[in-house]
């Protein structure tokens, strides 16, 4: 396979010691499998997320964004910039849409990056890492590496709202996507297809502020799990990932339910089916852990 | 704050339509809403909804300027897209949500102590101070922002989580002091003030 590259841009809860520090962990050692080269845009800032509307309004927020593709155009010409948080891949792809449709707002966004000593050309592809996966390599492609497929491992594949909504995956529909279902039965799993919670707001940045109705909105997603007999859910986005992780034990708390169900990343999935060891697949950075992917991940395969 | 209220009132007198159109992020969209409802039933939140954004359109075009302004519904809005790709008329609802807020934020007419507004004012200071998200200061500048006790109490009550997320090296509690950071900090900030006064020009704010 030959050697891919990408302009990589973390965003902010994929940084050393950050909420999602272990999502970027087991994408890159994805990546080393994959031989893709993912090289960090310089200086990277914030893209603002979605939630700072009320103190960012609307062309601070583009320049934001645009100020990261400039330093992309700029340092990695030519490359696409990938991004693996769904509200960053959002955010950016927005910023695109938007500067591309309108002169006006390009130059407006160029006037400020100029007091930043920086211009926009309009050039580089702003995408999600699964995007990525499933355009540049295919199920087929990305099921070669595997050498421990996850066989009896039952997934409810929570796609949540950003990276599916309002660009998703394209050829995907919006109330039923299928990918992150092909992705679990890629590496040998069993993906839970009637699993019904799949594209449920979780809350998103409201599980700060409004908890106890983002907590609703979680119990569902992980009532339903366990209704169809999940081992784990599995999910593309580090904000997903976090609240209906993190939200159990208070659930547990206040509904006397009993919840310990496990959410992992697709790239962790990944990680452990090509052989990676539980470190690789930032297995320790769970809450809830998930012993079932864990005890996969210690198994020694014989070499082939 | 208030100052900028009057003067809009001023400007516009009777026609909201117009205000929103001219002020409010995507605002100009408002017109082309056909009242089918869809995007109401769409809101995670949707129970707690006082106006749901379909009502939320016919009211802007009733002129029902406080109603909507002081209304805590937008901030309702967990920005889940269900609307956007619904609607039959591809209005980008929310934007628009986040734009009516926002401008409801700058007249100083959004309802006072709302968490989410000041959630997200909170974000936004903290993102670009350095340039990155400080976690530790973000989270912890919501559970004080009603103040020292309260902020223990809520603190206490979260303690699990946060010893949780310590653990699995999630969260840093060094971070109090030296988070993550941009290099070019002043460049950032410049451009943005910039963006500030070009956005303000744009919406004809008064300067
Ligand atoms: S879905 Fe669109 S057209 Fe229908 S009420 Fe909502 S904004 Fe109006
Ligand atoms: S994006 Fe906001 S307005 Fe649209 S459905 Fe979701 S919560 Fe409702």
């Amino acid at each position: 396979m030959a050697k891919k590259e990408y302009a990589f841009y973390p965003g902010c809860s994929s940084q050393l010691k950050a909420s999602a520090s272990n999502y970027l962990v087991s994408v890159n050692a994805m990546c080393k499998t994959l031989d893709v080269k993912l090289t960090t845009i310089p200086d990277w800032n914030c893209c603002g997320a979605s939630i700072s509307y009320a103190g960012a309004g609307e062309l601070p927020r583009h320049v934001l964004n645009a100020r990261n593709f400039a330093l992309s155009e700029q340092h990695l010409p030519g490359q696409d910039i990938v991004a693996t948080c769904a509200a960053c891949w959002l955010g950016a792809r927005e910023t695109k849409e938007k500067l591309d449709a309108s002169s006006q707002l390009l130059a407006d966004t160029n006037e400020a990056l100029k007091a930043a000593g920086l211009h926009y050309e309009g050039k580089a592809e702003i995408r999600h890492m699964v995007a990525v996966l499933i355009e540049d390599f295919g199920y087929a492609e990305l099921g070669k590496p595997v050498v421990k497929p996850l066989e009896g491992l039952k997934f409810a594949g929570y796609v949540g709202c950003q990276t599916n909504r309002p660009f998703g995956i394209a050829g995907e529909s919006f109330e039923n996507p299928m990918y992150l279902d092909k992705l679990v039965e890629t590496v040998g799993a069993e993906a839970l297809t009637q699993y019904d919670q799949k594209v449920t707001c979780c809350g998103g940045a409201l599980a700060f502020s409004e908890t106890e109705k983002a907590m609703k909105q979680i119990k569902d997603i992980v009532e339903s799990a366990y209704d169809h007999g999940a081992d784990m859910i599995v999910t593309p986005c580090p904000l997903c990932q976090a609240n209906v992780e993190v939200y159990q034990s208070e659930i547990n708390k206040t509904h006397s339910t009993k919840f310990a169900m496990p959410v992992t990343y697709y790239s962790q999935l990944m990680t452990v089916a090509y052989g990676g060891t539980p470190k690789e697949a930032g297995l320790d950075g769970h809450i809830i852990k998930p012993t079932k992917l864990q005890e996969i991940a210690v198994k020694v395969v014989p070499k082939r | 704050m208030g100052d900028m209220n009057i003067q809009a009132i001023e400007q516009y007198r009777s026609d909201f339509l117009k205000e929103v159109e001219e002020r409010v992020e995507e605002g100009h969209w408002v017109k082309m809403c056909m009242q089918c409802g869809v995007c109401s039933g769409s809101c995670p939140f949707g129970p707690h909804w006082a106006h749901p954004p379909q009502e939320i359109f016919m009211m802007i075009r009733a002129g029902k300027r406080e109603e909507v302004l002081s209304s805590d519904s937008m901030w309702m809005c967990t920005s889940c897209y269900n609307c956007v790709v619904r609607c039959p008329r591809q209005l980008p609802i929310t934007q628009i949500m986040h734009g009516l807020a926002t401008y409801a934020h700058r007249l100083g007419l959004a309802p006072r102590n709302q968490p989410t507004r000041d959630f997200s004012i909170l974000f936004w200071e903290n993102c670009t101070k350095t340039g990155r998200v400080n976690e530790l200061k973000l989270t912890l500048g919501v559970y004080f922002r009603e103040g020292l006790m309260a902020g223990i109490k809520k603190a206490w009550n979260m303690r699990n989580i946060g010893f949780g997320l310590l653990l699995t090296k999630r969260l840093n509690p060094f971070e109090l002091f030296k988070g993550h950071a941009c290099k070019d900090q002043k460049g950032i900030h410049a451009m943005l003030k910039k963006a500030q006064e070009i956005e303000a020009r744009r919406h004809k704010l008064p300067a």
